[in-house]
């Protein structure tokens, strides 16, 4: 058969997959009868494309078709679940689960903030200089301004405020989350490096403010919302970490193929991690501002500690992994 | 072997796909264009929210933060692996599959850009587009994304024309696809051009002559109507 008669045969129908897939690609809804035939049209333009090719019709009718067929392609094969059970599922089962399996780079990661905190916190006790080779001295200063009971103004402190900080921690804190679980793909260098950082820096700051005699206001500020945020900042670092390490020792799979599988198990923690710091910035700037007693401040802090704790460890343990 | 920018995939009906990868240069210009358009969207909303006090400037933060994080994930969801800029680089993001991207690999492909930004101007991201073989930067070979021309090129149809004659010797495939590929590029190619050509197919004849002659067997084997033996 000659290629304009292989044309003039097969055009209409390759007119008719085209007015589908403008539908479906979001231009208009296709008519019932194409979709219908959707999937058949897409099978014989697949047969007609390797007609084309072996009996050689000319480079612009094959690539006509194959990029009809690529278009094709991308509507058949496209994945759409329902969006709202799967949420609800994800939170009640999947987020949890997905961080205990990799449990192991998620305690790595929490030592590594840990130890480092409790290093430069002794250290600093034993030397309250050695502040400054940790925090800069513009750092300290507001540090003090921030917490000290002598120091700081609490009065002019307005919603407004609370709004402006919201953003802020959005910004910073997200960002400095999802950095580290993306500085992790170098070789869990990055990772690792922003864990100790972020450790030295809580250490510092929680030693210097006690020495100063800042340590209550410094302690009911950061309980409550500590709880979602260290725990999210230990889990994006957790998640680097098993990224790095996929590359660097990828066992029986490509390396490739090994990151591939890292960044599929890490994302569901990562979507945990976007929540809990959302969470934690509400806290932030709309709780922990307050002024309230102590024990109020302490008991609510112990509060989301516990539950949050509780949520990781337990929930979703009778359901099998989805 | 043939060394080239396609990328073949064999799909379950047994045909093969070709996709024309990006390289480097179209996709930085795509992200210029999506930085341009994010600094110019953040600018236009900052001037109304400056005017709020301190919940326009949280606003801002949020705004600025989504920009930075999800402005390629959402266009790219909402597009079907387009940003604005890689819509008018005429590029898009599909799955090494050929399948369309889907949230999760857009979120790790766009979350791992850090690690492709380090330390400056995406140089991890280049190094390693130019040493995978499939253009792919880090952040696409964690999610198995690639970057690809659609639609490819524009190309040109074949000239009209009247009149047909078989060839003169047995056809080969690839004679047949040199045949059509002429007469579809010919359009763009100077009249002294098209006559060099001819003369390569048919020496004897003068060049006039020689064109003519490739014109009607170029139109044979594309099988136009008016003339000739079917």
């Amino acid at each position: 058969m000659r290629q304009s008669q292989f044309e003039y045969r097969y055009r209409p129908l390759w007119e008719r997959l085209e007015v589908t897939l403008k539908g479906l690609e979001g231009m208009g809804r296709p008519p019932a009868d194409n979709l219908a035939s959707f999937a058949a049209d897409y099978q014989s333009l697949c047969h007609q494309l390797a007609l084309a090719r072996e009996r050689g019709y000319s480079l612009t009718l094959q690539n006509d078709l194959n990029d009809l067929m690529l278009r094709a392609h991308r509507q058949l094969y496209r994945h759409r679940a329902p969006l709202l059970p799967r949420l609800a599922a994800f939170f009640a089962r999947g987020f949890p689960q997905a961080v205990r399996r990799q449990w192991r780079w998620h305690l790595v990661s929490t030592l590594a903030f840990v130890l480092s905190a409790l290093l430069v916190w002794g250290l600093i006790q034993h030397d309250p200089e050695l502040v400054h080779t940790v925090v800069g001295p513009d750092q300290v200063a507001d540090l003090e301004e921030m917490y000290h009971p002598d120091l700081r103004d609490t009065g002019d402190r307005d919603r407004a405020d609370d709004v402006m900080m919201f953003g802020y921690y959005i910004y910073n804190n997200i960002g400095i989350a999802f950095r580290t679980f993306a500085g992790g793909l170098l070789l869990g260098v990055g990772a690792l490096l922003a864990m100790l950082f972020n450790g030295s820096f809580f250490g510092a700051a929680a030693a210097h403010l006690s020495l100063v005699g800042a340590s209550q206001p410094f302690f009911t500020f950061v309980i409550a919302h500590g709880a979602p945020e260290l725990t999210a900042i230990m889990l994006a670092g957790g998640c680097g970490l098993r990224l790095g390490w996929s590359v660097l020792a990828p066992g029986s799979w490509s390396r490739v193929d090994a990151l591939r599988r890292a960044a599929g198990e890490c994302l569901p923690v990562m979507y945990g991690v976007f929540v809990l710091l959302v969470i934690a910035a509400f806290i932030e700037a709309f709780w922990s501002s307050r002024e309230l007693a102590p024990q109020i401040k302490y008991s609510v802090g112990a509060a989301c500690w516990g539950l949050l704790m509780l949520y990781l460890f337990l929930a979703g343990r009778r359901h099998g992994p989805e | 072997m043939r060394i080239d920018d396609q990328l073949h995939i064999d799909t379950p009906e047994g045909a093969r796909l070709s996709l024309s990868l990006a390289g480097p240069i179209p996709r930085a210009l795509a992200y210029g264009l999506d930085l341009a358009l994010r600094g110019l969207i953040l600018f236009l909303v900052s001037i109304p929210l400056m005017l709020m006090g301190g919940h326009g400037y949280g606003a801002y933060l949020v705004l600025m933060f989504l920009l930075e994080w999800f402005y390629p994930v959402f266009f790219e969801m909402l597009w079907q692996g387009r940003t604005p800029g890689k819509r008018a680089m005429k590029l898009a993001v599909v799955h090494g599959n050929g399948a369309p991207l889907t949230l999760n690999g857009s979120l790790v492909r766009n979350l791992l850009r850090t690690a492709d930004l380090f330390p400056i101007a995406y140089l991890t991201g280049f190094v390693v587009m130019l040493i995978s073989p499939r253009l792919q930067r880090l952040g696409d070979l964690a999610a198995d994304t690639v970057v690809i021309h659609v639609p490819p090129p524009a190309r040109a149809r074949p000239e009209p024309g009247e009149g047909s004659e078989a060839p003169d010797w047995p056809l080969s495939r690839d004679d047949q696809l040199v045949l059509l590929a002429f007469s579809e590029r010919a359009p763009g190619l100077s009249r002294q051009r098209q006559e060099e050509l001819a003369r390569l197919a048919f020496p004897e004849q003068p060049p006039a002559a020689a064109l003519e002659k490739l014109r009607r067997v170029a139109r044979h084997v594309l099988g136009a109507p008016g003339g000739g033996q079917p």
